[in-house]
């Protein structure tokens, strides 16, 4: 049995609207106009004990209605959730004390209690035994280096150190599973790097299943061997990382540099001219097609060329073109 | 699982609220430095009243008036008029996210929360208006306008007994305004039509027995009575005996009334609650 199984899962949300201006607003007072919003229309997948899975999908896709639908947070409107054969909401109680879940953009500790006492405080709400608590807490303050942050108030924290000390809180009482919405947002680049290494030794080492969602590819690549993309409440793609980059990566980019005083080529044999700057041109092509030695071959022999330079297109580029492709851009 | 280990997460959250809360020094001194003028104000208002009128059939004399008005001043911070800051916050915020990812009864956990936050701003000031109203006062040489003590040891108990239930009561009217302010997303509105009613029939604008005698069993069944004037009458022994236990009666099923309440209401809100955006 799945560790996680979602099944045609639905959710809409009721969003009430006026128009903008003072009419507006009297207008508003007199009748309210609503509208609904498919959040989720029918998403499904399952996740295997163990595993470590990315999630990825512009704004308004859908990810965080899934996590917090996981999470026992939201009742969905329609389908099926099993989280270890537990119905998140209906379950809530024993759910979510086998589960950890960090909002990158919430913080769960208490704003004007140490750090240390805020970890006590958790402790005693799920009610872990007190020496299993300290050896859990001592490890995660190393891993995390929280040494120096236990005894400052939480709204003292830099936001690095804000994100490590949530991240331990969620793992204090030793969940099965970890639920990260976008755990590296406005994080530098050694938090980020902290942030990574420890999920994927938390991962690896205790075996604990991880959703994440992001917006950084660069966690996704660090991290999942496994990643699904939503779009308009649905899943568009699932599939291991290196599937989702093949397929939507099937292309790459000569950067070619002719002599001073060469002419360039109007069209060049299996590519497309992306752009012409003075003496550089820029093309794209599909490696599949077009093998990369032989089209190098072929403009350095036609013509007087001084630097050509092969891309990839970034992470990035490719996830808004794969957006692209399947209309999913944000509306 | 024994009744200590389920209680934990609930102490823990009414201890740690208890303790922060009592941190803020400056705002129990501030408090009470404004309750005290207010205090004197009523104090004089009630002198003027007993000296004007005949009162030869009042139902209470000028000196248990003037107690009763440091008694509530005292008690002030007990009248729930207010949700939970930390409640308003955390709704406003979308943090109130993390509290349903506890593995506890949500209600009883901003329950034990909402009633620490009002222990620790209710115990200092309370002690400081008796040492200012029971002992300089007098001291200062104004004994005919100082905090009598309780009628007797019998009142003394029933009214700490009261006072406590009335903790209880207040909290759990604290949590139909915090309830409130979840399902409405915003704290404001809830708390503005609450202020005026509570300080009226809690008795903190004037003793429940001074208003017109045709209202007054209702005036005394209704819940906020709990909150200050059962506990004042219990005080100065106007409820004894029976009828002590009838006032401690009255609390108690206030407290289960409004608890089922809250915890039903909860239910709901927290169905329909949607935790948007990020």
């Amino acid at each position: 049995m799945p560790h996680i199984l979602v099944d045609h899962l639905r959710k809409t949300y009721r969003i009430s609207e006026r128009d903008p201006g003072v009419m507006g607003a009297l207008r508003g007072l007199v009748s309210r106009r609503h509208r609904t919003v498919a959040a989720l229309s029918g998403v499904s997948f399952s996740l295997e004990r163990g595993e470590l899975l990315g999630f990825i999908g512009p704004n308004g896709a859908g990810k965080s209605t899934t996590i917090k639908i996981l999470a026992g947070i939201l009742r969905p409107d329609g389908g099926r959730v099993e989280v270890d054969g537990r119905d998140p909401f209906a379950d809530r109680e024993r759910h979510v004390a086998r589960i950890g879940v960090v909002f990158g953009q919430r913080t769960q500790l208490w704003w004007d209690l140490p750090v240390g006492d805020g970890f006590d405080l958790l402790r005693d709400i799920y009610r872990v035994d007190p020496a299993r608590y300290r050896r859990t807490r001592d490890e995660l303050v190393a891993l995390l280096h929280l040494e120096r942050v236990l005894d400052q108030p939480v709204r003292q924290l830099s936001l690095g150190q804000r994100m490590r000390a949530e991240i331990a809180a969620a793992l204090l009482h030793e969940p099965d599973i970890l639920f990260l919405d976008e755990p590296t947002i406005g994080l530098d680049a050694p938090s980020k790097l902290a942030v990574r290494d420890f999920v994927r030794r938390a991962n690896q080492e205790r075996g604990t299943t991880v959703l994440l969602t992001t917006h950084d590819m660069h966690d996704i690549e660090a991290l999942a061997r496994r990643v699904i993309v939503i779009g308009h409440g649905r899943v568009l793609a699932d599939s291991p990382v290196e599937a989702l980059r093949a397929q939507v990566m099937a292309e790459r980019r000569l950067v070619v540099d002719f002599a001073q005083d060469a002419e360039l080529p109007a069209q060049v044999a299996g590519a497309r001219v992306h752009s012409r700057d003075g003496q550089r041109l820029v093309l794209d092509f599909d490696p599949a097609v077009t093998a990369a030695p032989a089209l190098i071959a072929r403009i350095a022999a036609a013509h007087a060329v001084e630097d050509i330079r092969l891309e990839g297109l970034a992470i990035e580029a490719v996830i808004a073109r794969f957006y692209a492709m399947h209309g999913a851009a944000e509306a | 699982m024994n009744l200590r280990e389920l209680a934990r997460p609930y102490v823990a959250a009414f201890a740690s609220r208890f303790l922060q809360m009592l941190q803020y020094r400056t705002a129990a001194l501030a408090g009470f430095a404004t309750q005290c003028w207010w205090g004197g104000i009523k104090v004089m208002v009630l002198a003027a009243f007993y000296g004007g009128a005949s009162m030869a059939g009042a139902p209470m004399s000028l000196a248990q008036a003037v107690t009763y008005t440091w008694l509530a001043q005292g008690l002030l911070a007990l009248l729930p008029w207010l949700g939970d800051p930390e409640v308003g916050q955390a709704v406003r915020t979308g943090a109130v996210a993390y509290d349903r990812l506890r593995p506890v009864d949500a209600y009883a956990l901003w329950f034990a929360r909402s009633a620490g936050w009002i222990a620790a701003r209710v115990l200092p000031r309370a002690a400081l208006m008796a040492a200012f109203a029971a002992i300089a006062l007098p001291l200062a040489g104004l004994g005919d306008w100082a905090w009598l003590p309780p009628a007797s040891v019998a009142a003394a108990v029933a009214f700490l007994a009261s006072a406590a239930l009335a903790l209880l009561l207040s909290a759990s009217m604290v949590m139909l305004l915090n309830i409130a302010a979840a399902a409405a997303l915003n704290e404001r509105g809830i708390n503005a039509l609450a202020g005026p009613v509570v300080v009226v029939f809690s008795g903190n604008l004037l003793p429940l027995v001074l208003l017109p005698d045709a209202w007054q069993t209702a005036l005394l069944l209704q819940p906020f009575a709990g909150v200050v004037d059962i506990p004042a009458r219990l005080y100065f022994g106007l409820m004894s005996g029976t009828q002590a236990l009838v006032g401690l009666g009255l609390q108690c099923f206030w407290i289960v009334a409004l608890v089922a309440l809250g915890h039903l209401a909860m239910e709901r809100t927290m169905r329909k609650l949607e935790v948007q955006g990020g």
